[in-house]
């Protein structure tokens, strides 16, 4: 079976490895062969937390620079930065709503200017599919379901082995009382991502 | 019931590493387990805590991993099935224990798990334990997979008790932090009760009976290779006139470089799981009809090393690489990008990188490191020592845990820091030396896990520092695991002693001991200007839970607070806390209400009082 590789990158708390969980679950539910590597501990202080999910017949748990075939960042600056994993055939999606570093605050950086951002991924990459994530979580009820809408615009591009049905099944068992909110916000993701 | 508990032989699940190799040693019947919590293992003995508290199991956190790893020793002893989990370097703090138990050995089975960390995801070294096996002559198991991390543990198990002694079982982060489906096995009725024979002349290691006791070890090891030559975990795949040899996690990137590469009947593979000792007989049959021979491993040339000598041995003269500069690194971990490159250039394939994304017109982003949390106690209390020590020359020797992060700008509060409880013996050190005023730092899960003999060492030989204990009522880094110090209410537990660390630091001597409650800024520093004044040890205990515990447990929050107009613009709380929740908009401080824990540490400093709770928004 064809290999997919994909990355998440998000800060820590966005419930990057909690979208990766239910994309396992997905496939296991889907007889879909899958591997993932997080990175866990001090890296999650506020730092970025890093999936890989590699779907398909290999047998690594992590992707090189420049081996995903998808990148999805929850939030803008961060996607940005993991463009060295990358290449011209990638799909690119990220949310538009920063969550500037410290760093900045204290003078100690200059965030990137959203559009330049945007053209930047655009030029070197196969697709880029952008919107705001939390205007989305918020107006399906929930401000943390970041997670759950861009995992419908993940599932729109139709580049993962998986449906978008059995996606949804996961995030039912998972997540519990939160599914209803969760599921508006993965729908809402999954339709801004066909109209971008 | 617990997820790892489930007696469904056959499902099928998605496990993480460490919870694959949980329910490997649940599925062999483990009935003991001992730790010290360090990432890359936490999350086993995070699940057998778990499990402990429904089962028959014993599951400790034990004070340190020498503990952990006598207590569990004495267990397995009595012929119980046991296993001491820690994180590579806690190996080192347990190796006294180590190299000794090897002598005496064990009756039931006994699985010490050592989670190594190429790369240093969150570690302050990336030493390779399989040196431990060689240094202790103690067999050592390495799993490539998820899936075979679970499978091995029974294998580890059964091992231990076939040459009654402990086995190593090494993994590394990508083993513990992978995740991947598992098919669940048949469990093992766990004995949890055992009895210990005395046998005094094989079992109190005084000289005599430990020169008896290395002649039975150097046999073991002479049947454990045995072993190793014949396991199921040292086999040889595909076909070829080249030959590649790894191990752990490398095997699963030479798996899919020599598929990417066409290589699969070019390049035969032997995959090394059972590493202590090497399967000499196997590894000079593998190299025999081998024209070039490829060592792939992350970490040191061990295997590499040992393969050259048994080629010389063998009076083989075939060319064997692995380190160097043009091949593999002994830094950091490997990708499967890197093992493809390495094994195109080595055997002479054809390959062709992908194309690389040029990013020089990616401007330079903002850096994200890991940050004290919002309303973090230990932000408070760098904040009140630092305002205290203003216009001395100090040097901050830290410790590790979650308050080592302080030693990034703006706080810049830690000069030194080797390892677990070093912060406590490098202050006696630099105290002596240098005419500085010495302030350490040291977290209550690490102050009994290895601070207290520093201490000591203080008191007796007069040193003269500032030890300031930051107590935050569990060992938050790695997971809000509990600690002596820690009520054992909030995990809902009884039966619990407890240890009060004020009582602890007055036991040993110490005269002067100052308790502040570090939101309390002004207080808190003339409690720390005091303490410094002080001509000899004295100790701050910090105390103040952990805000992302106390979220957890749903104690009562403060409130969270707003700037308001009142603001000039001094942004003194932002460059001198820079607590995560602030961020600048429209050129002005604004505070995240969601992120504000309520400390009310800013609403303190701020020179013109313009941070005040929301409650008082009008």
């Amino acid at each position: 079976m064809k290999t997919t590789r994909l990355i998440i990158v998000a800060v820590g708390g966005q419930g990057n490895l909690l979208a990766s969980r239910i994309l396992g679950e997905a496939s296991l539910l889907s007889e879909i062969p899958v591997r993932m590597s997080e990175i866990h501990g001090m890296a999650q202080r506020g730092g970025v937390v890093e999936s890989a999910i590699v779907f398909g017949d290999a047998e690594s748990t992590i992707i090189s620079d420049g081996e995903a075939d998808v990148l999805v960042g929850f939030e803008p600056s961060e996607t940005l930065r993991a463009l060295n994993k990358c290449n011209p055939d990638t799909t690119v999606i990220t949310s538009l709503s920063p969550l500037p570093p410290f760093t900045v605050a204290i003078g100690k950086g200059v965030y990137p200017e959203l559009g330049a951002l945007q053209g930047l991924i655009r030029a070197k990459t196969k697709k880029l599919i952008a919107f705001d994530a939390t205007a989305l979580a918020k107006e399906a009820g929930n401000v943390l379901s970041v997670n759950m809408v861009l995992l419908g615009a993940l599932l729109q591009t139709g580049i993962l082995p998986l449906s978008a049905e059995n996606v949804k099944e996961s995030i039912k068992t998972r997540t519990g009382k939160f599914a209803e909110s969760n599921i508006k916000a993965f729908e809402l993701g999954f339709s801004a991502a066909k109209l971008s | 019931m617990h997820k790892l508990l489930i007696d469904n032989p056959g499902q099928k699940m998605l496990l993480l590493g460490n919870e694959a190799i949980t329910r490997g040693a649940v599925e062999a019947g483990v009935a003991f387990a001992t730790t010290y919590p360090g990432t890359p293992s936490s999350e086993i003995s995070l699940n057998l805590f778990k499990i402990s508290q429904e089962s028959d199991l014993y599951f400790e956190y034990s004070t340190n991993e020498k503990v952990a790893f006598e207590v569990a020793a004495a267990a397995a002893n009595s012929g119980v099935r046991s296993m001491s989990i820690m994180k590579h370097v806690g190996l080192n703090v347990a190796a006294d224990a180590l190299m000794t138990l090897a002598y005496v050995g064990v009756r039931g089975g006994f699985v010490v798990i050592t989670a190594d960390d190429p790369f240093m995801f969150s570690s302050q070294n990336e030493q390779d334990n399989r040196y431990y096996g060689k240094l202790s002559g103690l067999p050592v198991i390495e799993p490539s997979s998820v899936k075979e991390a679970k499978e091995m543990m029974a294998y580890a198990f059964d091992l231990s008790e076939e040459l009654k002694e402990p086995v190593l079982f090494r993994t590394t982060t990508r083993i513990n932090h992978s995740t991947a489906t598992v098919e669940l096995g048949s469990m093992k009725k766990r004995i949890s009760k055992g009895s210990y024979t005395k046998d005094p002349f094989n079992c109190v290691t005084v000289p005599a009976v430990s020169r008896k006791l290395h002649v039975k070890l150097l046999k073991n090891m002479e049947k454990a290779e045995t072993l190793s030559e014949s396991s199921a975990y040292n086999f040889t795949s595909g076909k070829g006139e080249n030959g590649i040899i790894c191990n752990g996690v490398s095997y699963v990137y030479v798996s899919d470089a020599l598929k990417d590469l066409n290589l699969e009947n070019k390049v035969k593979v032997l995959r090394i799981g059972f590493s202590n000792p090497m399967p000499k007989n196997l590894i000079k049959n593998f190299l025999k009809d081998c024209k070039k021979a490829l060592i792939v491993e992350e970490g040191e040339p061990y295997m590499e090393e040992a393969v050259k000598a048994y080629a010389q041995e063998a009076g083989l003269t075939l060319s064997i690489r692995g380190k160097g500069e043009d091949l593999f690194s002994r830094l950091y971990e490997f990708d499967p990008a890197m093992v493809r490159k390495c094994i195109a250039k080595y055997f002479g394939a054809v390959y062709t990188p992908p194309a690389v994304t040029d990013l020089s017109d990616v401007p330079e982003l903002p850096q994200r490191p890991p940050n004290l949390c919002a309303g973090c106690s230990h932000r408070a209390t760098f904040y009140a020592v630092k305002k205290a020590a203003e216009g001395m020359e100090t040097i901050y020797p830290t410790d590790i845990g979650c308050y080592t992060l302080g030693f990034l700008p703006p706080l810049s509060m830690g000069d030194f820091l080797i390892c677990m409880g070093s912060s406590v013996g490098t202050s006696c050190g630099f105290s002596k030396v240098t005419d500085k005023k010495v302030i350490s730092f040291i977290g209550d899960s690490t102050f009994f896990h290895s601070g207290i003999p520093g201490l000591v060492n203080a008191v007796f030989n007069n040193h003269n520092f500032t030890l300031v204990i930051l107590d935050n009522d569990i060992t938050a880094m790695t997971g809000h695991q509990p600690n002596p110090g820690v009520d054992m209410g909030n995990f809902n537990l009884s039966g619990y002693g407890r240890v009060n660390i004020e009582d602890v630091v007055k036991a040993v001597g110490v005269s002067h001991v100052t308790v502040i409650k570090p939101y309390r800024i002004k207080k808190s520093i003339e409690a720390v200007k005091e303490a410094l004044n002080f001509k000899g040890v004295s100790v701050i205990i910090s105390k103040e839970m952990c805000t992302l515990y106390s979220k957890s447990l749903k104690k009562p929050m403060g409130k969270p607070f707003y700037i308001s107009d009142k603001c000039k613009n001094h942004r003194v709380c932002v460059n001198e806390l820079a607590c995560p929740a602030f961020f600048i908009k429209d050129n002005r401080v604004t505070i995240d209400s969601v992120l504000c824990a309520g400390c009310a540490v800013c609403a303190q400093i701020c020179p013109e009082n313009a941070i005040l709770p929301i409650r008082d928004k009008k």
